[in-house]
């Protein structure tokens, strides 16, 4: 648990952080809260001659609520979420999830950028940003672009953003309505057995629309499409959720580990949904 | 005893004696970050060691090519086990009789184990050189499981495979070790053949780890002018370390002075001798130079010492009214590559003959197995004394399987099978003399506290609600009632390494009034230096307060064996309680003289010696104290000390009853602990506090181990569970209330009365938790299930019994 040498650099603004990268290219890596890339260090999985800290680059801090639209550095930490007031009115579902995740020692290190950029299929943001169709801001050497949540994780640790490029912020449209971040973990600390992130919309009695994501059930975190469509129009009946965990089942990928088999996952992810929906679906 | 007044009752609780929850004396400086662990020692021109670990569980080792390593800046060197070899280092004996690779000679026969010692001048540089030094391996097959170890070709242990008689009698196969039994074979097994109820169980005690806080590690430093060789390490058994290391090396006892510092938890995790000690001292010799050297989580996790791993099947005969006959175990004992049980030495299977329980059980008979295969070697008694969580786990769990047999109620088939208070001191059918009990007031009281039919009345009720589909939760009551065997033990049949396990301790009282007492044991977490003191202060007669306690440094302290299996207290605190005494009888005669009349005439009074009759004449043990340096009385020795050497006659049997209530989500498998009680009876109480803190930290490390923590392997030999990520550790989060409880029954041979406590809620705790699970499928057809009962394994439970429809 003693990582390789590497140089530390700590730029205080995005274009030093981006020249550093030019500089060393592969050799580089940017490091936000730390609790992905240091332990990979430390068992020699990651060699990182350079490692860039962005722990003093002041601008890819802050929350923005602008109308509904919510934008958040990637430098925000969960802890920071958590205590935000205005953004636990706006998008409660940040909140709820954010208290999910490790403990609180990890929360006021681990940040929404490092959760999201790195396509870890373990971290719970990933399928959160997907729920909420979220847009990641990137920024690298020829400028910056958007991408969406849906359309940024192509298998685990594999992603849309390009080796020089860094994430800098996320923003979504914040919609009212039901929510829920609902997570099986073995214990304080753990990555999700099962985890559901639901939105409800509703109209009539009825839902209007809705999203739903899936984590830890795949390589990627797992959007499903056809299990929102199975809610809406009804009002969550039995039938409807049952339809929507079906065609959630069908979307996902689970393997085997330390966590249980497969049978026991799809069960749990099953199980997990139904709660999602119904605790969203109570709230809209 | 008499009625103590007003005055007594102050000078009484101004001593802080026993009985009194005094605060830890330690806690002022781990609250403060000022302990002073191995890894705090740092010394002028200290190396550092690290270890090159073989990443396959059996292997041929082809070549082993260092020069890339040290050709490294920094490196001073790199030990394999062709440099050990002329110094006859490349082995070392273990406790249990076998021997051991200090590093590996020719193969590999475990994941993790240690292959090369790179020193170099910091930690950072010994890192790199590891993954410099090239090792080329020829993979083997790998055998993780006993019972095929038995029936394959496949030889792990090459240097042995000729004998035929291993340290323990005869070996059946290349891959066993040895079969220990106990009590009758043909007698029980003529009970079971004509019993009119007979339950039969297997059950798998997974394998799991200590897992202390502060991992493993040494300091060694060789003073090559004087000759003298200082270790600081996390020895649980520091003087036995020192024995050992003069008998490897052929440096004389005297010259070797080992210190066990402050130690962050042991568990049993840190009895024994790890490769990694004999590598700092070796390296310390060659260099000149102080080597460190420390483990990090997943090497202590990989390659020290674990815990467990039994495959136990039992038969339990009984009639039909539940009155049981006769018991029949049989245990396989995965011992992994070799066989390094932290036992005494004529015990191959620890305690594991205490496994008849709390019960009068006529007739019994135990066989054990012990076996290789291609896991790390170990077998320690984590949290327990020698293998009595296996013993205790095990007929919790027949008691219960019992139970559903004769369709009888748990709780009332222990009450009849319990052994009587007027049965002791009680012989049991494998050969221990229990030394005192009242189960009986004890599990009554723990029944009413948690009003017992009441809890079965509700689970009932859940039963019948779960199968209307009102409810998708199930609710199990765990119960257990255990018996300890602790505080090892009397010399002629328990010694380590041929040292009788008697413990120690030597006073020294100052002029003033204050003493020092160095004990043979060493805390580890546990409190000595306050409930030592407590003792001598009750004994002696001067406030807690007062007095030092010292241990781990076999340079002052008396000769000892250690602190393990709730040793401490049985035996050290048996010897403090004896020496103390031995201060007060020479006081008597101090005191005698100052008060001019004779011995006899002196009564002691709480903190002095009073005149019989005349309570206004009397010198308090602090005017005695300075009498003692300062007055020439004729006849008596100036000075006033004193050393005790302690031998129990037996052990202790500390007792307890446990219940645990869990509800059960059938489709997450997810439990929740609602209640735990716990009444413990560890005889006289020294510190209640520290009582109440012991029990909790054994709950949790039993909460741990029965709901998910476990070192499992893979086919291939692979650790699957090296990481605090997959090995669970509980949080405060996972932790439920404990509400403790307790009888007083004093041991009638032990000076003060003391059984012990340390390990008992372990003990109770692992198979309280996993009877609740079991319990809660009662109901739907479970009879067993194993542990550890994390969520797919209890989902797989439900699913099995067919309850997600």
């Amino acid at each position: 648990m003693i990582p390789a040498s590497f140089d530390y650099h700590r730029p205080s603004d995005m274009d030093g952080v981006i020249a550093l990268l030019n500089e060393h290219g592969d050799d580089a890596r940017v490091l936000a809260g730390g609790h992905s890339l240091i332990p990979m260090m430390k068992l020699r999985m990651a060699e990182v001659p350079h490692l860039i800290d962005l722990q003093a680059v002041d601008s890819l801090r802050g929350i923005s609520i602008n109308g509904s639209r919510v934008t958040i550095g990637a430098m925000v930490t969960q802890h920071d979420i958590i205590n935000h007031a205005e953004l636990a009115k706006v998008a409660p579902i940040m909140r709820e999830t954010s208290l999910q995740i490790a403990d609180p020692q990890v929360r006021y290190m681990g940040t929404v950028g490092g959760n999201v950029a790195n396509g870890d299929p373990g971290n719970d943001m990933p399928g959160l940003m997907q729920c909420l169709d979220a847009t990641l801001h990137l920024v690298g050497p020829d400028g910056t672009r958007e991408v969406a949540a849906r359309d940024y994780y192509e298998a685990a640790y594999v992603t849309a953003r390009e080796e020089d490029e860094v994430l800098t912020a996320i923003s979504f449209d914040a919609l009212s309505g039901g929510y829920s971040y609902e997570k099986q973990k073995r214990k304080i600390g753990d990555y999700a057995t099962a985890a559901a992130a639901v939105t409800i919309q509703t109209s009539g009695g009825k839902v209007s629309s809705a999203s739903i994501a899936m984590t830890n059930l795949s390589d990627v975190p797992v959007w499903s499409e056809a299990a929102a469509n199975a809610i809406i129009g009804t009002a969550c009946d039995a039938d409807a959720v049952k339809a929507a965990v079906n065609a959630m089942l069908d979307d996902i990928d689970p393997t085997e580990d330390n966590r249980g088999p497969v049978a026991f996952k799809r069960h749990v992810a099953g199980i997990i949904l139904t709660r999602a929906i119904t605790r969203a679906w109570d709230r809209a | 005893m008499k009625d103590l007044n007003e005055d007594q009752v102050e000078r009484s609780a101004n001593l802080k004696g026993m009985g009194c929850s005094r605060k830890r004396v330690e806690d002022a400086r781990f609250t403060q970050g000022k302990g002073n662990y191995v890894d705090d020692v740092k010394l002028p021109g200290m190396l550092h060691g690290d270890f090159v670990r073989s990443p396959y569980a059996h292997a041929r080792i082809k070549s082993i090519d260092t020069s890339k390593a040290m050709a490294l800046d920094g490196v001073i060197a790199v030990l394999t086990a062709a440099d050990l070899a002329p110094l006859n280092l490349h082995w070392m004996p273990t406790l249990a009789g076998d021997k051991q690779m200090v590093l590996a000679d020719g193969k590999v026969l475990f994941q993790g184990q240690e292959v090369a010692f790179v020193v170099a001048k910091d930690r950072f540089i010994a890192a790199d050189a590891v993954e410099l030094v090239e090792v080329d391996y020829e993979e083997l097959p790998v055998i993780v499981n006993p019972f095929e170890a038995l029936e394959s070709d496949v030889v792990l242990r090459e240097d042995i495979a000729d004998q035929k008689e291993g340290a323990h009698g005869p070996r059946k196969h290349h891959n066993h070790i040895f079969t220990w039994e106990a009590g009758e074979e043909a007698a029980t097994n003529d009970v079971i053949d004509n019993a009119e109820v007979v339950a039969t169980e297997t059950m798998y005690y997974h394998r799991t780890h200590p897992c202390p806080l502060e991992t493993c590690g040494s300091v060694a430093s060789m003073d090559k002018v004087n000759g003298k060789l200082t270790v600081w390490g996390t020895f649980q058994a520091p003087h036995v370390v020192r024995t050992v290391a003069s008998l490897l090396s052929g440096i004389e006892e005297h010259n070797i002075r080992v210190i066990s510092p402050d130690i962050g938890g042991g568990f049993g995790n840190k009895v024994g001798v790890y490769p990694g000690y004999v590598c700092s001292i070796v390296a310390s010799i060659v260099t000149g130079k102080p080597v460190k050297w420390i483990e990090d989580r997943m090497e202590n996790l990989m390659s020290t010492a674990f815990a467990r791993d039994y495959w136990m099947t039992g038969k339990i005969a009984a009639t039909k009214d539940g009155k049981i006959t006769g018991l029949h175990c049989h245990v396989t004992a995965d011992h992994g590559a070799f066989d390094a049980c932290a036992d005494p030495t004529k015990f191959p299977a620890g305690f594991m003959n205490i496994c008849t329980g709390s019960y009068d059980i006529p007739t019994a008979y135990l066989a054990v197995d012990g076996v290789y295969t291609n896991k790390a070697p170990g077998g320690v008694s984590y949290r327990c004394s020698f293998r009595v969580t296996e013993a205790v786990y095990f007929i919790e769990r027949m008691i219960e399987v019992l139970a559903i047999e004769l369709n009888m109620d748990a709780a009332e088939l222990r009450r009849i099978n319990f052994i009587k208070k007027d049965q002791f001191p009680y012989q049991s059918a494998l050969g221990w003399e229990y030394d005192s009990g009242d189960y009986h007031t004890a599990w009554d009281k723990a029944l009413k506290a948690v009003d017992y039919e009441g809890l079965r009345k509700e689970q009932a009720e859940r039963v019948e609600a779960f199968k209307r589909g009102e409810t998708r939760s199930i609710m199990g009551i765990g119960l257990t009632f255990f018996t300890e065997i602790v505080g090892a033990g009397p010399v002629k049949n328990c010694d380590i390494l041929g040292m009788g396990m008697f413990d120690s301790c030597e006073i020294r009282i100052h002029p003033t009034g204050s003493a020092i007492a160095r004990l043979g044991t060493i805390s580890q977490g546990q409190g000595h230096a306050t409930t030592f003191a407590q003792i001598l202060a009750s004994e002696i007669g001067l406030p807690a307060d007062s007095i030092t306690i010292e241990e781990g440094d076999t340079d002052t302290a008396p000769y000892g064996l250690g602190t393990y299996g709730s040793r401490s207290t049985p035996v050290a605190g048996a010897a403090t309680a004896l020496a103390g005494r031995k201060i007060r009888a020479k006081a008597q005669m101090i005191a005698a003289y100052l008060l001019e009349v004779h011995d006899d005439d002196l009564e002691w009074d709480i903190d002095r010696f009073v005149v019989k009759g005349a309570p206004e004449r009397f010198k308090t043990m602090k005017e005695i104290a300075y009498a003692a340096y300062n007055q020439a009385i004729p006849g008596v020795e100036p000075g006033l000390e004193a050393v005790s050497y302690y031998d129990p006659p037996n052990m202790t049997y500390p007792f307890g009853a446990y219940v645990c209530v869990m509800d059960i989500d059938v489709d997450t498998g997810v439990q929740t602990i609602r209640r735990f009680y716990a009444l413990d009876d560890c005889g006289t109480r020294i510190n209640p506090m520290i009582i109440e803190g012991q029990v909790h930290g054994g709950l949790t490390e039993a909460l741990a181990v029965a709901l998910g923590q476990e070192i499992a392997y893979d086919d291939m030999g692979n650790v699957k569970t090296g990481t605090l990520m997959d090995f669970f550790l509980p949080t405060a989060w996972e932790v439920p209330n404990y509400e403790t409880d307790h009888t007083v029954t004093p041991s009638p041979h032990h000076p003060i009365g003391a059984k012990g406590v340390g390990e008992s809620p372990h003990v109770g705790g692992v198979p309280c938790f996993s009877n609740a699970v079991n319990d809660a499928f009662r109901a739907f057809g479970n009879r067993h299930t194993h542990m550890p009962h994390d969520h797919w394994r209890i989902w797989q439970t439900a699913n099995k019994l067919g309850l997600h429809g």
